[in-house]
């Protein structure tokens, strides 16, 4: 661009002609161009927006992110596996003897402090709703169904590197950083949950 | 390139001068759409078309790659998966909008920028290989375009592919098993929709590809002008960057406001009512029509209704094939020693009063119902448009005498204020 | 030898096609075409002015609630609508819980948890409309064999969308007085009939249309805002509905078409101003003038 040379009439905005050289009109030939190719550039910065948040969920997605789960029907020591957001609920009733397994430990001593009260609700200290994915890499830990090895600590065990989660799904042997995570539910009757 | 006076890039910091050392890919650049491309300094809006093609190409296939990411191929779901996209996608809906006005406005672009070449007899020596490359670009949108209008699974999509891979049923001897071959199957069903996606994704690379050779081949010669006279000197140039960057970029911005007003407020003008409704096998349309930009063409096949030695179907599918392809022999037919149009007072009025007419017939009859009079239109433009291109060009190119030609661009271009300025031509402008 | 082909192959292409022609004119004088009697009587659909017509389109959301109670009483009965979910009425003002309420109405195609069986369940927001028929089969045995056609697409399926939705519901004629320029059908084409489970509707293409007149009397839907239910409002707000569903981005769309337009609008006039100033010392009559300021 520059070589236009400084030496030709420059025609101004309005149309009249300035004189040779004129530093106002330098000035204000690169604003012109300067604008229009940042006009181009903030139009370029628009478009990626949508061409990125077309990647977020879709509507249809977003709408099935909440899960209405009956819980009326797990006995005590069972536990039922529901689907969250395409990704397994384990929600476990929790026998008194397991209650009392889970108050024993040392809060801490544990590498992820939580108490069971903390992760369930006032007055169901016995109904236990965490993520069946394993904190580590994401695989679905075993226990929740009948007969699978609920690892060292009675809770739920993950086989892909071997983490061991304890009777209130908290993490205590293994590669895993925190314990199964407990998702955003409430009760919305004694016997139904709403998850998310 | 071949211009002495090009600018030669200058790398100005470290890091650029190293990159230039180990991959002078902002050297290829700087000579290719930078300021070390020489171009005639009289170009008109007719030579903005090509780098709106480009944009459009862009366009396609950024908008393409994100619908691929929420479409589904398959007969089941296709459908169902396109308003997936129009109604819970994020932007889906200006995504498919854009994409399938984009494949409209790639054709209005390079209709304009043929009708340029066409005008201009841009496709003339030295320029042939541009030219046929450009023939090979238009043919391979064309089939990118009709197995997209395929992929939504909608009635005109299944009877647009069941009668275009019936133009190949019209082949003698082999014509039944080549269709079935292409389908794969005896009707468009799940293997021909997954061939034809694979497809669309795959060529619009292909085309992308040929069209850096289609710029390449440009850069041997340069670009042609409106008075068809070579470069001569330096005055006769400008460097393609800022100026023809700065002027292409405001015909974008013309080119955009036209497109954006489909996309956002007619979004649907250009397609067809009954692509909204699901592929039904059992049921044709009332009127089927392919999108517009096949109109001539299609004009061309149904204007063929008579047995004449072959059979009226077969006519029809050579004719619209051979419709195309007799442009790939356009540099050799036209024999003027002269380019442009402006100086060739017989061809301007075959071209203006013949081939523009004709095919502005063929456009209108295409689109129209098979019934009278629009057959018998199509067949008075189709009988001219094959003489225009393989009788009338050959005879008067061979025949006509131009007008004088200016001596070079730069005197063009000082002339044009009707101002004689003795001596001027001789002196750079720039 | 090229142009000699050439001229030979042109010329081929253009004789058979003229033939061609040549035998179209002897046949169109010979034996004239004699129109079907639907060039005549099939109608353009009326205009109807909507709220989401024009540049400045909005959603009547009063209208849309109107017309949604008149595709649940009256068109559900025979017509899927499968593109279109509950949470989408959201869209047409409903809060959380009337969207839940609106959903759980209506019965919807589910799973007995006990036993595996098919069976219905009261819809959820994230659940689509369900279809009256289980499949075509179904659809077609009960309706003479004619599917009634999905509604979700159908402003977008058929040229003139809305307005034709509404001509087509108070366009439903008696054959035997209906007249298009002075004529009756019988004195134009005394073969039309419109047969057994058919309908005579100048709207529809071949004028027979198999469904019977949906909306008949006034106050067949009660509007909840006591807007009155004439045949003609009513047809005009499921107009409307049907619009919304093919199309629920329409609004959104044209907003935000303005301010993409308006942005362009300003950058191309920024590109053209910078244009003419990088061109300005190349321009013909500024070459000369500078050459004769420096001579």
């Amino acid at each position: 661009m520059a070589d236009t040379g400084a030496d030709i009439p420059i025609r101004r905005v309005d149309g009249a002609a300035t004189p040779d050289g004129d530093g106002d009109g330098v000035r204000r030939r690169d604003f012109i161009n300067i604008a229009a190719v940042s006009a181009a550039g903030v139009g370029g910065l628009a478009v990626l927006y949508p061409l990125i948040s077309q990647m977020a969920p879709s509507a249809d997605v977003l709408a099935e992110s909440t899960t209405e789960v009956d819980v009326s029907a797990i006995e005590a020591g069972q536990a039922i596996k529901a689907i969250f957001r395409k990704q397994p609920l384990f929600v476990r009733r929790l026998t008194p003897q397991e209650i009392e397994e889970a108050n024993a430990v040392p809060v801490g001593s544990l590498r992820d402090p939580a108490t069971l009260a903390d992760r369930t609700k006032p007055g169901h200290l016995d109904l236990l709703v965490t993520m069946g994915v394993c904190t580590h890499l994401g695989c679905v830990p075993l226990g929740a169904g009948e007969g699978e090895n609920r690892g060292e600590y009675g809770g739920y065990f993950c086989p892909c590197h071997g983490s061991h989660y304890d009777t209130a799904a908290r993490i205590r042997k293994g590669p895993a950083p925190t314990n199964l995570v407990v998702p955003d539910y409430e009760f919305t009757s004694d016997t139904t949950i709403v998850v998310g | 390139m071949s211009f002495p006076w090009a600018k030669e890039y200058q790398p100005r910091t470290g890091l650029t001068r190293w990159i230039d050392e180990k991959l002078p890919l902002p050297r290829l650049v700087y000579n290719a759409v930078g300021a070390g491309y020489p171009v005639p300094r009289n170009l008109n809006y007719m030579w903005n078309f090509g780098v709106l093609a480009g944009f459009c190409l862009v366009l396609q296939i950024v908008t393409g790659v994100v619908l691929a990411m929420h479409y589904a191929a398959n007969t089941e779901v296709a459908f169902a998966s396109v308003e997936h996209i129009m109604r819970d996608v994020n932007w889906g809906w200006l995504m498919r909008y854009a994409h399938a006005n984009g494949a409209s406005f790639f054709f209005v672009v390079i209709y304009l920028h043929i009708f340029r070449g066409l005008f201009y007899a841009s496709y003339k020596a030295p320029r042939e290989m541009i030219w046929i490359l450009g023939v090979v670009i238009f043919l391979l949108m064309m089939a990118t375009a009709f197995m997209g209008y395929v992929l939504p699974w909608g009635q005109m999509s299944f009877w647009g592919a069941k009668v275009i891979t019936g133009l190949f049923g019209a082949i003698p001897l082999v014509g039944e098993s080549i269709q079935v071959w292409l389908l794969g199957g005896f009707a468009p069903d799940n293997a021909a929709l997954n061939r034809f996606y694979s497809l669309h994704f795959l060529l619009p690379f292909i085309i992308a590809g040929t069209v850096i050779l289609h710029i390449w081949a440009l850069h041997i010669p340069g670009s042609s002008n409106p008075t068809g006279v070579e470069i001569k000197s330096e005055s006769d140039t400008v460097p393609f960057h800022p100026y023809y960057t700065v002027k292409d970029g405001f015909g974008l911005g013309v080119f955009l406001l036209v497109f954006l007003t489909f996309v956002f407020f007619l979004p649907n003008a250009l397609g067809h009512p009954d692509n909204y409704i699901e592929a039904n096998p059992l049921s044709t349309p009332a009127h089927i029509v392919p999108e517009w930009y096949f109109w001539p063409f299609y004009a061309i096949l149904r204007a063929f209704t008579v047995d004449f030695i072959l059979s009226a179907q077969l006519w029809g599918v050579i004719a619209m094939f051979s419709a195309i392809l007799l442009w790939f022999f356009l540099p050799w037919l036209d024999r003027s020693p002269v380019r442009s149009g402006h100086y060739r007072p017989l061809f301007r009025k075959f071209f203006w009063f013949g081939l523009i007419p004709a095919m502005a017939v063929l456009f209108y009859a295409g689109g129209a119902p098979a019934e009278e009079p629009y057959v018998m239109l199509s067949q008075i433009a189709t009988a001219y448009y094959f003489l225009h291109f393989l009788v009338i060009l050959p005879i008067i190119s061979a025949m006509e005498t131009p007008e004088p030609l200016p001596y070079s661009i730069t005197e063009a271009v000082l002339s044009s204020d009707k101002k004689p300025v003795l001596g001027e031509n001789t002196a750079p402008a720039t | 030898m090229i142009r000699l082909v050439s001229i030979f192959v042109g010329l081929g292409f253009a004789f058979v096609a003229l033939f061609a022609l040549g035998n179209g004119v002897v046949s169109a004088i010979t034996e004239p075409v004699s129109k079907p009697p639907e060039y005549k009587f099939h109608l353009h659909p009326r205009q109807v002015n909507f709220s989401f017509e024009g540049p400045f389109a909005r959603w009547d959301l009063a209208q849309l609630q109107r017309g949604y109670k008149v595709y649940k009483e009256v068109c559900a009965a025979c017509h899927s609508l499968n593109y279109v979910a509950f949470r989408n009425l959201a869209q047409l003002g409903y809060d959380e819980g009337q969207v839940r309420a609106e959903a759980a109405s209506w019965q919807v195609p589910g799973i007995d948890p006990q036993t595996g069986e098919a069976t219905t369940r009261p819809g959820l927001p994230t659940d689509n409309f369900p279809s009256p028929y289980p499949n075509d089969v179904a659809a077609a045995a009960a309706n003479n064999n004619a599917i009634p056609p999905d509604l979700s697409l159908i402003t977008k399926a058929r040229h003139d969308g809305a307005d034709y939705v509404y001509s087509l519901l108070v366009g439903y004629a008696d054959p035997a007085t209906f007249q298009v320029d002075g004529q009756t059908i019988q004195q134009a084409a005394p073969e039309f009939t419109t047969g057994p489970g058919l309908h005579f509707n100048p709207y529809f293409p071949n004028l027979n249309i198999a469904m019977a007149p949906p909306l008949t009397s006034k106050g067949q839907v009660t509007f909840d805002d006591g807007t009155e239910a004439t045949i003609s409002q009513m047809s005009q707000d499921v107009a409307a509905f049907l619009m919304w569903t093919a199309e629920p981005s329409l609004i959104h769309r044209k907003q935000t078409g303005w301010a993409a337009l308006g942005f362009v609008l300003f950058a191309t006039v920024l590109a053209y101003l910078a244009k003419q100033q990088i061109w300005a010392p190349v321009k013909p009559e500024k070459a000369r003038r500078r050459r004769a300021g420096n001579a």
